[in-house]
């Protein structure tokens, strides 16, 4: 590769990067402005105009507090955990198609990342990846209530981990590739939601548990659990639990639009804004379900998940198997 | 009634409509104004009895009501307040000093209850914070105040206390002091 390459690697690099902290950030302000409006608050409004340099503000109160690690706990692990947690949803963004090829100056620069062959699978092993942050920051506190958050937090992703993966087969098998840029050109002409509703529903419901967002937050749980498995975390290493939550939240809007919306195909607007606006409601959608939804209890968590989604996964790849085999024919 | 626990009463759609309901009412709070009052933009004017800072009230004529009788520092439950008594001439008692420790207070409102002269009262103003402790500390000057209070017209000298040269029976519904040698049986 010629240095021109490596440059416009890096600069595609650079800007997904500083889309993605900004956009966590500020996430952070909408989450807390949109749920303080569901209590009738008017949320943080005191940091400039309407709270907007609120962010800012968190982030440098989260700098310049001490980082503790408590007694008795694993000093390396404990240190590196937050760091798996927050660098697992940068990464799954590397394969999101952002949209079409660029062609500047007899050079075509394709607006993805990586477009990785195996780039389903990669998906599904990096967010299985996430949950050793979970288990290892509640292993390493030593902590009773890290462990507990730790140990939900390990059972509740493996067991939504396989509902999850199913629920992409048929799309898979509609694609005909593990590509997502593949997945995102088969749905050219019709997004894959209007034929594979199902799946929509299960990828959603799953996903939301992997992000461990309300009603799926049982390894935080703050009524019983304190905070879960970044109990004993403070400062930034604390504050890179939240932006991974918040990054795989707008990543999990990435995918769901890949998968089933489309990507970037759509009317008037180019690629990447098309991808943007795709992306907007899922995170908006997650916001009001925290603020309308009560936590499911655990064995409601644990039956849902293996008596109700993996089944109806199953029952969907084999009558979409079916169909296309029927339709082929 | 036997609830039949398996069987399961209108199934998914009435499940999900359910939650489409729960969906619905929060959206409908969204559009809501919030209740919430910005502080300090917007003081909400307290009750008068609300206890906060307490203040050492006069009578109409202008004098000090406090008798420096102790009653509010026996009572007070963290002893925040401490006086020294002392006598006028004529015999009223006044304090020579009055000191309460606002770092102590704990704004019960017992020392208000236990006062014969209402002249230690709480009052709705709860905004003195300082950066230094003793910068709490109120002496008498600085909790005197030129008003009566909550009962500006009310005197404890036209009901009781000593004789100051008005003479005998001039209290409020007091009887005409009585001969004892008259009344001998």
């Amino acid at each position: 590769m010629d240095s021109t390459g490596l440059i416009i690697l890096l600069a595609k690099l650079l800007i997904v990067l500083a889309a993605l902290l900004t956009g966590a950030a500020y996430l952070v302000l909408v989450e807390r402005k949109l749920l303080g409006r569901f209590q009738l608050r008017p949320g943080p409004n005191r940091v400039g105009p309407a709270g907007i340099w609120q962010p800012l503000a968190d982030g440098i109160k989260l700098l310049l507090k001490e980082d503790t690690v408590p007694a008795g706990a694993d000093r390396i692990l404990f240190l590196l955990a937050p760091a798996v947690v927050a660098m697992v949803p940068l990464l799954l963004f590397a394969v999101i198609p952002l949209g079409p090829d660029l062609h500047l100056a007899n050079r075509t620069i394709p607006l993805v990342i990586s477009d990785l062959n195996v780039g389903l699978l990669y998906i599904l092993a990096l967010s299985s990846l996430s949950v050793y942050g979970v288990v290892l920051g509640g292993w390493a506190s030593n902590s009773t209530f890290s462990l507990l958050g730790g140990l939900r937090g390990a059972a509740q992703m493996i067991s939504y981990e396989l509902a999850m993966g199913l629920s992409l087969v048929p799309i898979v098998m509609l694609a005909g590739s593990f590509s997502l840029v593949d997945i995102v050109a088969a749905q050219e002409g019709f997004p894959f939601l209007l034929v594979q509703p199902v799946s929509f529903v299960i990828f959603l419901i799953s996903a939301l548990a992997e992000a461990k967002r309300l009603p799926f937050d049982l390894p935080e749980a703050e009524n019983e659990l304190m905070a879960g498995y970044h109990t004993e975390y403070s400062g930034m290493r604390f504050a890179l639990y939240f932006v991974g939550e918040y990054i795989n939240m707008i990543v999990l809007g990435g995918l769901l639009a890949v998968f089933f919306l489309g990507g970037w195909h759509g009317p008037l607007l180019p690629g990447p804004l098309m991808l943007g606006l795709k992306i907007i409601p899922v995170p908006l959608l997650l916001i009001w379900t925290r603020a309308t939804l009560p936590r499911l209890r655990y064995d409601q968590l644990m039956q849902f998940g293996w008596k109700v989604l993996v089944p109806v996964a199953l029952v969907n790849i084999v009558v979409t198997g079916g169909l296309i085999l029927w339709l082929e024919s | 009634m036997k609830v039949d626990k398996d069987k399961d009463e209108g199934g998914i759609i009435n499940g999900l409509l359910g939650l489409a309901a729960s969906y619905r009412v929060t959206l409908t709070q969204l559009f809501r104004k919030p209740l919430t009052e910005s502080y300090p933009e917007y003081k909400r004017p307290l009750p008068a009895r609300s206890r906060a800072r307490i203040i050492l009230t006069r009578d109409k004529a202008g004098g000090e009501r406090c008798v420096a009788c102790y009653l509010c520092s026996g009572v007070c439950p963290v002893s925040c307040i401490s006086m020294q008594s002392a006598e006028r001439e004529g015999g009223r008692r006044y304090a020579a000093w009055f000191r309460i420790n606002f770092a102590r207070c704990i704004y019960c409102g017992l020392c208000e209850e236990a006062c014969p002269t209402l002249a230690i009262q709480l009052t709705p103003d709860f905004e003195h914070s300082c950066r230094h402790p003793l910068d709490f500390v109120a002496e008498k000057e600085d909790l005197l105040v030129d008003h009566g209070g909550k009962d500006g017209d009310y005197d404890f000298y036209h009901y009781a206390g000593v004789d100051c040269g008005e003479g005998k029976g001039t209290h409020e519904a007091e009887l005409p002091p009585v001969d004892i040698k008259s009344n001998l049986p």
